[in-house]
């Protein structure tokens, strides 16, 4: 799939941003008044700028009002309404801790869920493509909230808690990674079954039905050069979890906190980025792609 | 609405056949053709005349090389457009309703004035059937020509798909495949008309005929025709065995 920098950038800094309402929600920190402030701003600047940034890739933005209509089937649908109640709940609870100093850990709670719900929400419509082998798979949302919930902990300060999560994401990544090139080479589905031609013969793509691209070839039929895949996931893997945990395991400093976060913030870009460009789409077997 | 109607009253769709069908491309002009002057946005192309030129098409023809495991290989020319697909996941995916599927006739549509042009539904369809305007920013796809097969202004004849009323070969017939008695439900009955990746669960109304077996023999009166002679006599038997000898 093509890795459009509009999805990465939505995916990665609202995951961020969800994770950090979701721990701030819980009530970890306990913070109030300015420095509520600043945690709030950083939270929504990550989940509503993801979100914004999500809408570059439509054709027609101005009509995005009206993506809120179909929740009954459209997980991009749920995901829109789950996103507002998130943000509308987290910004009532957010303005009852800064401004009254008052904190409501049932509002903070409810807040805490629907974070949560909109990053799995978002996972959703990846995982619920049949057409994508590699996404539809119990693994992808787990591993969106794994992400989300890990970032949020980082975000937070929760020095502790935050070693044990990035351990335990890093490893689920590497199981899932080699989990689901297993599943891509045994999806059943190939040139044989996409042409209905597979029990006569081996079939071959011999003629393209066209010369140049389109917005097929461009948006489906994407090949990550696939050499650099293992290079690449342990990139992500290094950047995201194992640098952070050593800055954090090192003698407490801002500036190492802040690294940590940088680097994990790297490290989820590069995943997300593999996220799109390992994943194959069915309609490539019609272009003569191979899985696996 | 983006929930599937439970059932359809009718079923129209196309019957490809893939043993007739001598990869012309005519389906192809004529769809784009038909589809840029009438309903909807035009079909636009970007840098037509360029280095690199794209553009969104309905209907595309693949040409795939079958190896059997013994015999020669047989080209298949493969024409692919939308199979109106009665578990269309590329209707429920959609987050503004603007795709759906008609009760009345299963024909699957996008209204474009809905559409926000997000693209989940081409990531949703396993046949890479809709294609995104490069002009316009929204969704396009076959309509089975709907603005042909009802319309009342244009002669009977024509009243079919504009890739169907073009072929030459007569590789593409449209009806109503809900109904077991019609020409082309007779068509797959005789010919084993096929689904296209029927483990994706989209249930495709537009079937495919395979192309029929190739005789084995290329002519009743090959038999007569079996060299009399394998060894070369005469000068040729001469040389040749002169030859062996060196």
């Amino acid at each position: 799939m093509h890795p459009a920098p509009s999805l990465i950038a939505f995916s990665t800094l609202s995951g961020l941003g969800f994770g950090l309402l979701a721990a701030l929600g819980l009530g970890f920190p306990a913070v109030t008044g300015w420095t509520a402030l600043v945690f709030f701003v950083v939270a929504f600047a990550l989940a509503g700028g993801g979100l914004m940034s999500s809408a570059a890739h439509l054709g027609h933005p101005e009509r995005a009002l009206k993506a809120f209509t179909q929740w009954r089937t459209s997980w991009l649908s749920r995901e829109a309404w789950l996103a507002c109640a998130a943000l509308g709940g987290m910004a009532l609870y957010a303005a009852l801790l800064v401004l009254g100093g008052v904190r409501v850990a049932l509002l903070g709670w409810l807040g805490a869920l629907l974070s949560l719900a909109t990053v799995g929400a978002t996972s959703m419509i990846y995982a619920q493509l049949r057409t994508v082998p590699r996404w539809h798979h119990w693994s992808v949302p787990a591993l969106f909230l794994a992400y989300a919930v890990t970032g949020g902990t980082l975000l937070a300060g929760q020095v502790t808690a935050a070693v044990g999560l990035l351990m335990l994401t890093g490893l689920g990544q590497f199981l899932a990674w080699r989990a689901a090139d297993r599943r891509v080479a045994a999806s059943g589905t190939d040139i044989g079954t996409a042409t209905g031609l597979g029990a006569r013969g081996a079939v071959r793509s011999f003629e393209p039905p066209h010369t140049g691209g389109s917005y097929l070839t461009r948006e489906m039929v994407f090949v990550v050069a696939r050499r650099h895949a293992t290079k690449l996931r342990s990139i992500a893997l290094v950047l995201a979890f194992v640098v952070p945990a050593v800055l954090l395991l090192l003698p407490f400093s801002h500036v190492l906190a802040a690294l940590a976060v940088l680097s994990h913030l790297a490290g989820v870009l590069v995943q997300r980025w593999l996220f799109f460009a390992e994943a194959e789409h069915v309609v490539g077997l019609y272009y003569g792609r191979q899985f696996g | 609405m983006t929930e599937l109607p439970e059932r359809t009253d009718r079923k129209l769709g196309l019957v490809i056949d893939l043993d007739t069908c001598v990869g012309c491309h005519a389906c192809v002009v004529a769809c784009k053709g038909w589809n840029t002057e009438n309903y909807g946005a035009p079909l636009a192309d970007a840098d037509a005349y360029g280095a690199d030129p794209v553009g969104a098409f309905l209907n595309r023809v693949h040409s795939y090389e079958v190896q059997p495991e013994s015999g020669p290989a047989q080209l298949v020319h493969f024409p692919k457009s939308c199979l109106h697909c009665d578990d269309a996941p590329c209707v429920t995916v959609c987050p503004t309703g603007a795709s759906y599927k008609r009760g009345e006739d299963g024909i699957v549509l996008v209204n474009e004035a809905d559409c926000i042009g997000c693209g989940l539904c081409a990531w949703a369809c396993p046949y890479g059937a809709r294609e995104m305007d490069p002009a316009e920013g929204v969704m396009k796809k076959c309509t089975l020509c709907v603005d042909r097969i009802y319309n009342e202004n244009l002669a009977p004849e024509d009243r079919e798909p504009a890739c169907v009323r073009t072929c030459p070969a007569g590789a593409r017939h449209f009806g109503d495949l809900g109904d077991p008695e019609s020409a082309v439900s007779q068509l797959v009955e005789s010919r084993g008309g096929m689904d296209l990746m029927p483990e994706q669960g989209t249930k495709p109304v537009n079937k495919y005929l395979p192309p029929r077996p190739k005789d084995d023999q290329i002519d009743v009166l090959a038999p007569l025709l079996e060299p009399v002679a394998e060894e070369p006599r005469g000068f040729l038997g001469w040389l040749d065995r002169a030859l062996e000898k060196l």
